[in-house]
């Protein structure tokens, strides 16, 4: 026999009569009065002076003068510890790792290996590899402890709470600041956390603008590049400074691009009010500092090895060959490269790049070594332990500008997002079109901004 | 009886006694549940430094609302 | 941060559940207001590493995992934190959705000491679905930090479920938390609820409407709270409640992380 409860219902129904919202406040109330209540009889200060301090470090962190200039700070002191930080171990890697790859060397010599053997496991799969370790690595692994310590400590609330009002004028939920802050770490994890966002209206909105965040694969490519060409520029001292006011000012240009895209979404596809929302800002904790180093930078270290021995190694490896077999006396890297040179160039890039960004889909942080791949594997370059071989690299072999690393830094913070990002937008929204959709944006913006400055700097005669 | 007003009108470092909760639906159904039940204190905390939204000391947690939202609750001031 | 996790899909919470029985001797619910530390528990009762952090919101997958008690195996699922069950949000009604058509052995409701009005709340509401029942007062050295006591005997005998204090991030009294919780799952210790007191006008109400809700539902559901239900007008609930009782599913929405790859 079936059940049936809508019997129920409508009686209920009519014992409430009109007054549902009365009785719902009724119910509301009673718990929340036996709580007070109940609280009343087990709890008891001792000292009501305090939490206070909460609010002394709201007063700071949430001031109206000290607020924002403070996010920035802090955005600033986290570049500038990873761009100090990376460079010693950077080196200290890419130095240890190409002497491996000698010493590999020495031993397919002494086999009598063959020279496509030798290329395709040493100079494809190894060296792309070491490339991921000694340039990504470092940045990754110093980053996103800093950015836990900071999610430990309760601030990323307080900059939802500074920066709502922006989402608001946007069309865009408050939350979103939360699911961009995420998106630092990582953009598949900010795109799982946009679930906080209940409307699905700015879920979405929050979803297609994530990408514009750089995660913590793309940082290394723009510290890399704003170490060379921004920072190359001025004196030794000032270098690390002025490298990290251009990351800064990098991820000011995405959180204003993301701002700018939703208030477009917002008044076109996906037009509608933003919703109600409520923000805790929780009671600051103190972190436990040790133990949060120790375990993130492990967890970060397993993750990008991993990422380099499934992604990576083939990808270096396919590099190599595309490299090496020759149709028609061109190789079909530079064949590859050569289709997209015109439209690259036409963006302040080159063929190689956009191949570069194009083959990178799996995981941003393959794009910068599977660039320094191809640009190696095609020229004579052998020894290359450092930025200022890469720089060499770069600018002498192979035609960089300022305005060719503006560019590419440009492109990296507006492109489609990487594979697992995608997966897992398909795996949220389960449609193909907004998946779709999310990868066109960002590819949309990086275009058309890359287009204007390159051919504005042109006509300026700037470069 | 003291003066009614709503939430968004207080200024920060005020108190207030929730008197209703104007809100329909799904917002009102939140707001109660945050506590916002007649008869609670309410303190003004901070406002955002771009103005808006506000946070407020709600039954022991600070939680920030939306300027539109806070106004559909309304107070009475408290002392 | 995790991102290789499988989707349940369809399946149901039953089936869940029921997959669960064969691992495992009890399965245990964890729920509680966003922030005040399931993870964390659920990290320390568990040894896995579910990801942490210091902003409501941050757990958004329902994490599972297991631990040994006594030779027994007990299944943990982590809840998505909310402030009451009163499906407001989809993270109330997966986590209701639970504790009611899932029935696990028992639920620990995990309150932030430094905040407990706040967060008994919550803790009458589960209360008002399941009598099995242990209250976790987490966050207990940042109340000793800001000076704030709590009397934790009388705040169980006020209850009536088994009350523990702990820190969760140092460990401080998870093995009587697991020692509750096994008495609790086993049976071996009784709850004794003290049911929310409504108004006269509610009181009257359930007590005209409760007889034929209990005749309906027998005991597998509270005849109580699904009446407080009714007078919500919480349509969608019966929707699910009805589905239940015939068909005995309910579906789940959220999909579980697997242990270890988070
Ligand atoms: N001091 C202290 N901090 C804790 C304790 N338990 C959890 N935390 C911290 O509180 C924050 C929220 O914890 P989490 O487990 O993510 O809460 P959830 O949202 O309920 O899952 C994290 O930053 C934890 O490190 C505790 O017992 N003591
Ligand atoms: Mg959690």
């Amino acid at each position: 026999m079936q059940k049936s409860l809508a019997p129920l219902l409508e009686d209920a129904q009519e014992i409430v009569g009109l007054r549902q919202n009365q009785l719902q406040d009724n119910i509301v109330a009673s718990i929340y009065s036996t709580a007070e209540q109940i609280a009343g009889e087990v709890v008891s200060h001792t000292s009501p002076k305090r939490r206070d301090l909460d609010r002394q470090i709201d007063n700071i962190l949430t001031s109206p003068i000290w607020g924002f200039p403070i996010m920035f700070g802090v955005l600033a002191v986290v570049f500038w510890v990873t761009i100090v930080g990376a460079n010693i171990p950077s080196s200290l890697l890419a130095t240890e790792l190409f002497w491996i790859e000698a010493r590999l060397t020495d031993l397919f010599m002494a086999l009598n290996a063959p020279g496509w053997l030798h290329g395709f496991l040493v100079l494809g799969v190894y060296r792309s590899l070491a490339w991921v370790v000694s340039v990504m690595l470092p940045p990754m692994a110093i980053f996103f402890p800093l950015f836990t310590l900071l999610e430990d400590l309760g601030y990323l609330p307080r900059v939802a709470f500074n920066l709502d009002r922006f989402f608001k004028k946007a069309g865009a939920h408050g939350k979103q600041a939360l699911t961009m802050s995420m998106g630092f770490g990582c953009n598949a994890a900010g795109i799982i956390a946009c679930r906080i966002i209940e409307s699905p209206r700015e879920r979405l909105i929050a979803t297609l603008t994530n990408n514009f965040v750089p995660c913590n694969g793309r940082f290394p490519t723009l510290i890399a590049l704003v170490s060379i060409f921004i920072a190359g520029s001025v004196s030794l001292s000032l270098s690390s400074i002025v490298a990290t006011l251009a990351v800064a000012g990098l991820v000011v240009f995405g959180i204003a691009v993301t701002l700018a895209i939703s208030w477009l979404l917002s008044i076109t596809i996906l037009r509608g009010e933003p919703s109600s929302f409520t923000l805790e800002l929780p009671p600051y904790r103190r972190p436990l500092v040790g133990q949060v180093l120790v375990r993130s930078v492990l967890d970060r270290t397993i993750f990008v090895l991993r990422r380099a021995v499934i992604i990576a190694a083939p990808a270096g490896g396919l590099i190599w060959i595309l490299a090496n077999a020759t149709v028609d006396g061109a190789s079909l890297l530079s064949t590859l490269a050569g289709w997209l040179d015109t439209p690259a160039r036409f963006m302040g890039l080159d063929g190689f790049i956009l191949l570069a960004f194009i083959l990178g889909l799996p995981a941003n942080e393959i794009v910068l070594p599977i660039l320094i791949m191809s640009y190696v594997c095609g020229g004579a370059m052998t020894e290359l332990a450092s930025l200022a071989d890469l720089r060499h690299l770069l600018v002498e072999q192979h035609g960089w500008t300022w305005l060719t690393a503006l560019c590419t830094m440009i492109f990296s913070l507006c492109h489609w997002p990487c594979g697992t990002t995608l997966f897992t937008i398909q795996r949220e929204q389960r449609s193909r079109r907004w998946t779709l959709l999310a990868a066109l944006i960002p590819t949309a913006v990086g275009v058309v901004v890359c287009i204007f400055i390159n051919n504005l700097v042109r006509l300026l005669d700037l470069v | 009886m003291s003066a009614t007003t709503t939430l968004n009108r207080l200024s920060n470092g005020s108190f207030a006694l929730v008197k209703e909760v104007m809100a329909e639906g799904l917002t009102r159904r939140r707001l109660l549940d945050l506590g916002l039940v007649p008869g609670t204190k309410v303190e003004v905390i901070r406002r955002s430094p771009a103005g808006d939204p506000i946070a407020f000391n709600i039954r022991g947690a600070v939680i920030a609302l939306r300027r539109d939202v806070a106004g559909q609750v309304l107070v009475s001031p408290w002392k | 941060m995790g991102l290789t996790y499988q989707s349940t899909g369809q399946s149901t919470t039953r089936e869940i559940f029921n997959a669960l029985a064969d691992h495992c001797d009890y399965a245990i619910a964890l729920a509680g207001n966003p922030n005040t530390g399931k993870s964390t528990v659920f990290n320390a009762l568990t040894g896995l590493r579910q990801h942490t952090g210091n902003w409501p919101g941050k757990t958004v997958q329902r994490a599972e995992g297991s631990y040994i008690y006594k030779s027994h195996r007990f299944r943990l699922i982590d809840l998505p934190g909310t402030y009451s069950l009163l499906s407001n949000s989809a993270d109330e009604e997966v986590a209701r959705d639970f504790i009611c058509f899932a029935r696990p052995d028992a639920t620990i409701v995990v309150v932030d000491a430094t905040c407990l009005e706040r967060n008994l709340n919550l803790a009458l509401q589960v209360m008002e679905i399941t009598g099995r029942v242990v209250i976790c007062v987490n966050l207990i050295d940042e109340a000793r930090r800001k000076k704030i006591r709590i009397d934790i005997d009388k705040l169980g005998k006020r209850l009536g479920v088994p009350v523990v204090a702990t820190a969760a991030r140092s460990g401080e009294g998870m093995p009587r938390l697991k020692e509750l919780v096994s008495d609790v799952a086993s049976k071996r210790v009784q709850t004794k609820l003290q049911p929310v007191r409504y108004s006269q006008e509610v009181e009257n109400a359930i007590a005209r409407l409760e007889p034929r809700v209990q005749a309906i539902v027998g005991n597998s559901i509270n005849s109580r709270w699904l009446t407080l239900r009714l007078l919500d007008g919480d349509t969608r609930l019966v929707h699910t409640m009805e589905n239940y009782l015939n068909t005995g599913e309910t579906v789940s929405v959220m999909p579980v992380v697997q242990e270890g790859l988070v």
